[in-house]
């Protein structure tokens, strides 16, 4: 068995990535999945979270924001809403989102709520994962 | 005959008139060139979505097996009575008649939906201008006062279309379709696979007829002859006519989804189908968004071109004008002289 699998990331944008990797952990909507070569084919719903994928030793963090994933034994395709490289992420835009966000939260009203939420959500993982990337890049 | 001094007036306002319009087709052909890429790029997420709900039909129970009714909201189809029309047109003119002919073609459709409750949603700030006068602008959940209304326009999305901005437009949509406030959502815009393939099409968006099936309802092909001058201005501005070859990437697209094995399911198939039913439809609106704006820049790039010809046969007229003018002077002078000279 091969001991690497294709990775394609896919936003309605453009293509994020198209990869070898060894190892990719992924944000279902069950909780995080890690990806070996050779899974069995699975079809699955992506939370707000983060995608992780080692590739020669080195490791690549993008934040992901719902999605979609296919995964085959050699190869694993993920349609995500936005996605972005950890490099990428505008961390005080990033920030000004979240205390937004938790601003709106306590204002209440339920829809709005809601909303909030997801924004929170999305936020935090922002800013989460461009503080690893962050780490990882020194 | 008019005086050399004025004819040269007159052509270096032309001239100056004619770098403008060169720059600007040059400036659009810079920015069709990014809208097809853009186009381009969007296709691999739409054809993958499109593959993974055609294969969920399957599976996930979206027809009642014994009524044959539709279980998803969005296909459901009820007689027309509240309809929503989406216009897409340009945010600026300039831009030959694509913006007239987009709202002329809108103006028929409204016309042959006589009788049921239309709203309009702007996308464009022309369509705006030009809607706002004749309907009332009105919040959708608010009364009725006319057939016809304005429910929303959407300033500054054509200038950034990104993903987002598209998909709140869609989900507020599917939110009124499925409270039943709407019975059937179109989208009017220009079709642009190339420089030389386009039309206005009117594009059924719900009820969902049939996944990866285009429902157009009404399209108008442009006229031999505009695409004919499209061609000539993109061949002058260095844009190619044909549609990039996409085949690998489509064909990589394609693949997705539809693997003759047994995919586990993480959530069952009618909870995936509901959640991303509602995505087909902003990509589908997505996509509308991305063509009109390649199609505008290129109908802006083809009437600038038209533009920058005609300056440049109006300033060989003038001059030739000028020429005769000047050479008439010089004539009358002379015989003017020579006569001075014989009446001594």
């Amino acid at each position: 068995m091969a001991d690497t699998f294709q990775l394609e990331i896919v936003t309605p944008e453009r293509l994020v990535v198209r990869d070898t990797a060894e190892e990719a952990q992924i944000p279902g909507k069950a909780g995080y999945m890690g990806i070996l070569p050779g899974h069995a084919p699975l079809i699955s719903e992506l939370a707000v979270g983060e995608i992780t994928y080692t590739h020669g030793g080195a490791t690549t963090r993008f934040a992901v924001a719902w999605g979609f994933v296919e995964v085959l034994p050699d190869k694993v395709t993920i349609l995500a809403e936005t996605c972005e490289r950890a490099e990428d992420i505008d961390v005080s835009r990033a920030q000004a989102a979240y205390d937004r966000a938790a601003e709106r939260m306590k204002e209440g009203g339920e829809i709005d709520y809601d909303r909030a939420l997801i924004a929170l959500q999305r936020a935090e993982v922002r800013l989460e994962v461009a503080k690893k990337g962050g780490l990882a890049a020194h | 005959m008019a005086n050399v001094l004025d004819i040269r007036r007159r052509i270096r306002s032309v001239k100056s008139t004619r770098q403008i319009t060169k720059a600007m087709k040059m400036v659009s052909a810079a920015k069709l060139r990014r809208a097809q890429e853009r186009a381009l790029a969007a296709r691999p997420y739409a054809q993958m979505l499109t593959n993974v709900l055609k294969s969920l039909v399957t599976r996930a129970d979206c027809f009642d097996p014994e009524t044959g009714e539709p279980l998803h909201p969005l296909l459901v189809q009820r007689e027309e009575k509240n309809i929503l029309v989406i216009i897409v047109t340009a945010d600026r003119g300039l831009a030959g008649a694509f913006n007239s002919n987009i709202i002329k073609s809108a103006q028929r459709f409204l016309e042959s939906k006589g009788g049921v409750n239309i709203d309009i949603e702007c996308i464009g700030r022309k369509a705006r201008d030009f809607f706002r006068r004749r309907f009332p602008m009105e919040t959708p959940d608010g009364p009725r006062s006319a057939p016809v209304r304005i429910t929303g326009e959407h300033p500054g999305l054509l200038s950034k279309p990104d993903f987002a901005t598209v998909e709140e437009v869609a989900e507020d949509i599917i939110g009124r379709y499925t409270r039943s406030e709407l019975d059937a959502v179109y989208v009017l815009f220009n079709e642009f696979k190339s420089v030389i393939a386009q039309r206005l099409v009117v594009e059924t968006v719900l009820p969902i007829s049939q996944i990866g099936e285009r429902d157009i309802r009404q399209a108008e092909e442009l006229s031999q002859k505009e695409l004919e001058r499209a061609g000539e201005a993109a061949a002058a501005a260095g844009v190619s006519l044909t549609e990039p070859d996409t085949a690998e990437i489509d064909a990589r697209a394609a693949k997705f989804g539809t693997e003759q094995v047994d995919y586990i399911y993480e959530q069952p198939p009618k909870q995936l189908f509901a959640a991303l039913l509602p995505k087909y439809v902003s990509v589908q609106l997505y996509r509308s968004v991305l063509e009109s704006v390649a199609a505008e820049h290129a109908a802006r790039m083809t009437a600038m071109d038209s533009a920058t010809n005609n300056a440049t046969d109006m300033i060989d007229s003038l001059t030739l004008t000028m020429n005769r003018a000047r050479q008439a002077a010089i004539t009358k002078e002379i015989i003017e002289i020579v006569s001075g000279a014989a009446a001594l």
